[in-house]
């Protein structure tokens, strides 16, 4: 008995601990933020958040897209199944474009994310840890935060709610073309269909989901990274942890969002 | 006033200690090296030298500031003053040897650019890379990534220059060369510099003082000629190369009394 509660109990302080490490560098990054934004900050960094930019974002846009299209397809086809047979066909259109402005579209996203963008920030700071890269830049009196965190946190920040937004437009498209095939619905109709069914709300409850994912992924990432203890071997275990404990929380967090939101913005 | 002062400095990993109350001051212009066996504590003691790491108790005082108890601002200025080439090279791997050699001028200074690609050539043609700049660290030979960490440590004119096994791993010849570079570097900019190494005819060629660690403590710290001369047994034991009693332990002895009566038995 007294083991088991003397491992429940460690694993508590070591949750509590993560969490808490989380935070620390969350607000270390918040800090070191204004470094890596254009005109104010420094230029170098400016220049390394827009790689990471092209590489979160742009790099990630034909798989967002395919996965987008593909859940749009799934999730027409289900719903009609369905609502077919209450003769509620039209409801296709609400059910795809309402699901993935508010859901689909940012969860899918953040998916994909994490396991492209999420593992190789974990996957580079560790290697670096490990090749006493981190070291090399303290001695040089450089912040690892600034230098290699905050430029990931901001490109994250812009590339995920782009890559969301993206995600909505091709599942929504997606949604349209089986409407065509389905029921031979003209794709202008199906537009001013899916523009009448979604509000602004929606995309912006979407969006801040997104940010929020976004800040899972990259600190996530960036801190099994930093905990990275050994040689190689540590590298690829914090990989995998990356991934999935972000995945695990950008659910978790889709979760409280979905529910703040139900319960406190009324249609 | 010595630029580096160690008091009483104690480091405990895990409640193991690795340094047991070190005291050392290192002179402006000398040359320090630090020798000793593998597990000896050298590493231990240059990262506290760094402040990387943060001792149990005493104190490393660089350029007359406590590092182990000073603000941030204050440890960065101090590192501002050291150049640091670490075993591994630690060179970044995203980057050039160049821009790896610009990158603490363009983070600390608001030199142009043109007169940083100038300094930066200067650094690379004093360890002989002048023509290997476009280079990636992947791209060059053990010696030259040692020298290009040498070349990034120079940047910018630091008062002390720290290296860490400059010579592991090199063939004797290119060994040779780097300790003539070591040699015309102190030469040529008057610096400070601390050599951890376990190379006996690299500690004897370019030191002024050998400081000599044994399990945490240091055994013997004095000139060449005093160390050569030294009775001390643990002396001795490094530099007649006397073997030690690692295989004479009752577990090993044990082991292999174990393994030839089995041996015996089959016949």
């Amino acid at each position: 008995m007294a083991t088991v509660l003397e491992n429940v109990g460690t694993k508590t302080i070591n949750h509590l601990d993560y969490v808490g490490s989380l935070n620390v560098q969350l607000w270390a990054t918040l800090r070191a933020m204004r470094t890596a934004l254009p005109f104010v900050g420094n230029r170098y960094r400016w220049q390394a958040s827009v790689r990471q930019m092209l590489q979160i974002g742009v790099d990630a846009l034909p798989m967002v897209s395919l996965m987008a299209i593909c859940s749009g397809f799934i999730l027409a086809m289900q719903g009609a199944s369905e609502l077919k047979r209450f003769g509620a066909l039209h409801y296709v259109i609400d059910l795809v474009a309402v699901g993935f402005t508010r859901e689909l579209g940012p969860l899918l996203t953040a998916i994909a994310v994490s396991g492209r963008s999420g593992s190789s920030f974990a996957a580079e700071i560790g290697t670096m840890k490990v090749t006493e890269e981190l070291d090399s830049l303290r001695v040089m009196a450089l912040e690892p935060v600034e230098f290699v965190l905050a430029p990931k946190f901001l490109a994250a920040l812009v590339s995920v709610p782009c890559l969301s937004i993206a995600s909505n437009v091709c599942g929504i498209l997606a949604g349209g073309l089986f409407m065509f095939f389905s029921t031979r619905l003209a794709p202008l109709l199906y537009f001013r269909y899916v523009l009448e069914s979604i509000e602004l709300r929606d995309v912006i409850t979407g969006l801040i989901k997104s940010v929020a994912f976004a800040t899972i992924i990259a600190h996530v990432g960036c801190l099994e990274g930093f905990r990275v203890r050994g040689g190689p071997d540590s590298v690829g275990r914090s990989t995998t942890s990356a991934v999935v404990k972000s995945t695990f929380l950008v659910i978790v967090a889709d979760a409280v969002f979905t529910a703040i939101f139900y319960f406190t913005v009324r249609p | 006033m010595p630029i580096i002062s160690i008091r009483d400095l104690v480091v405990e990993y895990d409640g193991h200690r690795i340094l047991d109350g070190l005291n050392l001051d290192i002179e402006h212009g000398e040359t320090m090296v630090l020798l000793g066996g593998s597990g000896s504590g050298k590493s231990t003691l240059l990262r506290q030298i760094l402040a990387l790491e943060q001792p149990k108790a005493g104190s490393v005082s660089v350029k007359g500031i406590d590092i182990t108890r000073c603000s941030t601002s204050e440890l960065k200025r101090v590192r501002r003053s050291i150049g640091v080439a670490f075993q591994s090279a630690a060179l970044f791997n995203s980057l050039s040897v160049e821009d790896n050699v610009a990158l603490t001028l363009r983070e600390h200074t608001k030199l142009a650019p043109s007169i940083i690609d100038l300094m930066v050539w200067m650094k690379l043609a004093v360890v002989g890379l002048a023509d290997f700049g476009k280079l990636h660290p992947q791209e060059l030979s053990g010696g030259m990534k040692k020298r290009a960490a040498v070349a990034r440590a120079l940047a910018l004119g630091p008062e002390i220059l720290v290296l860490d096994e400059p010579s592991a791993g090199l063939d004797p010849i290119v060994a040779a060369e780097l300790d003539e570079l070591i040699l015309l570097l102190k030469e040529a900019f008057q610096m400070t510099v601390i050599v951890v190494t376990h190379e006996l005819p690299s500690a004897f060629r370019i030191a002024d003082r050998i400081a000599m660690l044994y399990k945490g403590r240091f055994s013997s710290v004095g000139t060449k000629d005093e160390i050569r001369s030294s009775q001390n047994p643990r002396v001795r034991q490094f530099l007649d190369r006397i073997p030690g009693d690692m295989a004479k332990t009752p577990a090993v002895a044990a082991y292999f009394e174990k393994y030839l009566k089995a041996q015996e038995a089959y016949g």
